[in-house]
């Protein structure tokens, strides 16, 4: 009898132990990168279609278009690099939106007829877009 | 999403002309109508359920139903019908003949326009857009060239069917210049949604020197098209050497890609080999306020997504996706485009 509830103890202790340091071995989720408020966000999506960004890329929220000549931009807070290879900060992001091939040579995204002002808003809108 | 560009869709009870106001005095009447006939039907419903037992039997007795069955309904409807008749007759005037003329054709799915002189001759082709002076009638021939199509511009005018194999008349007139949306109000296919259209309404100043403008173009279309090219607004810092700047955006070059890659085959620019005729004319393209039949705004970005792949935004219209032209080629078209006012 004894012996088998040292046994339990003995079990229950490191059961304990093992969930604890799963826990602590566990990192927080993945961080929003940045969190835009949500005036600036709609601001944005207002940028958004006026321009017509929808008709190169698909962009949750936006219900038409959603073309598919440039990329999905789902999830654009989690993207590590703006079109493949820019770091994903918010001034290079708003710069991009304006002036693309400025920032990528070669770029098929052409510069926008949007604003400094607009171009801060419509990342803080890709900045919402988070997949996790 | 058009919303914000010039007002989508366009709002059905804002006459911007006499025959639309009629069309919407006409509307007011109708729903203030339905409004008092549902009144009195909730009315005589609790009557008839809840009412004291006096009410109620007269309600149900001959006599309520001669006057609310047989003669209200006799004489408000015979006074709405003359009333609606003359209030609309003018919608149905018979065509005078001595007003400006413009032919639309209703095609899958975008419109095609042309102005027509006063011989009855084509002398200016667009597509998607009408520009009118204000305060003047003009007669639209409506025709399609496909299935049946309607033409509406609540704005300025009632709807009309525009049928395969025939010939229908719509006269409109805007009283105020501006900027008004037309859709398509007939289903007429998958992209029926997507069929917009624009009237442009001008003070006749303006109207007089847009006119000028376009025949000025037309008149020079004859020489080669894009000798020169354009910097974008907004480029300006972008290539500091013409030699950059033509590295990406050479409209001579789009020139020629615009003749090879089989564009001209379906669009027609004016002055150019390129005389197709299954697509939207071109040849004014740059000043238009829409691509892809008053759907998209137009600047380089919408240009190039369009040429790109049109099929994602417009699925099924009759343009292929250009997807197998590299970047470089998409934006020489397209700086070749935007000459093209």
């Amino acid at each position: 009898m004894v012996s088998s509830d040292r046994g339990k103890a003995i079990v229950a202790t490191v059961l304990a132990l093992g969930a604890s340091s799963v826990v602590s071995g566990c990192k927080d989720p993945v961080q929003t990168r940045y969190e835009p408020s949500d005036a600036a966000k709609s601001r944005g999506l207002v940028a958004i279609e006026k321009t017509g960004c929808g008709s190169c890329h698909e962009i949750p929220g936006v219900e038409w278009p959603r073309g598919r000549l440039g990329p999905s931009l789902a999830g654009f807070d989690d993207v590590g690099l703006i079109a493949g290879k820019l770091p994903n900060r918010p001034g290079l992001l708003a710069a991009f939106i304006r002036n693309a091939p400025a920032i990528k040579p070669g770029s098929t995204m052409p510069p926008m007829p949007v604003t400094d002002a607009e171009a801060q808003d419509v990342a803080s809108y890709l900045y919402g877009l988070d997949s996790d | 999403m058009i919303e914000a560009v010039w007002g989508w869709p366009p709002p059905v009870l804002d006459p911007a002309g006499p025959y639309s106001a009629q069309v919407t005095t006409l509307s007011w009447a109708l729903f203030a109508l339905g409004v008092f006939v549902t009144g009195v039907v909730v009315v005589a419903l609790w009557v008839a359920i809840k009412g004291p037992p006096n009410w109620k039997a007269n309600l149900g007795g001959e006599r309520a139903i001669w006057i609310g069955g047989v003669a209200f309904p006799g004489v408000v409807l015979t006074a709405l019908l003359i009333w609606g008749l003359t209030l609309t007759a003018s919608l149905t005037e018979p065509i005078r003949g001595d007003e400006m003329r413009i032919r639309v054709t209703g095609e899958m799915w975008w419109f095609r326009v042309e102005y027509l002189d006063p011989d009855g001759a084509v002398m200016m082709v667009d597509a998607n857009e009408i520009h009118i002076p204000v305060d003047t009638p003009v007669v639209l021939e409506l025709e399609s060239a496909d299935v049946i199509h309607s033409f509406w511009v609540p704005h300025l005018s009632g709807k009309k069917d525009m049928i395969p194999g025939r010939r229908t008349l719509l006269r409109i007139e805007a009283d105020r210049a501006g900027e008004f949306g037309g859709v398509c109000a007939e289903y007429c296919g998958g992209q029926h949604a997507l069929m917009g259209f624009i009237a442009v309404v001008h003070e006749p100043a303006a109207w007089q020197s847009w006119l000028a403008d376009r025949m000025d173009t037309l008149a020079n279309a004859a020489e080669p098209v894009a000798q020169e090219s354009q910097r974008y607004p907004g480029d300006a810092d972008l290539y500091p050497t013409e030699a950059e700047y033509l590295e990406r955006y050479d409209a001579r070059r789009g020139y020629d890609l615009f003749m090879e890659t089989g564009c001209a085959a379906c669009h027609r620019i004016a002055g150019s080999e390129a005389n197709g005729l299954a697509g939207p004319d071109l040849t004014h393209i740059a000043s238009r306020r829409s691509l892809g039949a008053g759907i998209l705004p137009n600047h380089r970005g919408t240009l190039i997504g369009w040429i790109g792949d049109s099929q994602s935004i417009k699925p099924g219209n009759r343009m292929p996706s250009y997807d197998r032209l590299s970047a470089e080629d998409l934006g020489h078209i397209a700086a070749f485009l935007e000459l093209q006012k």
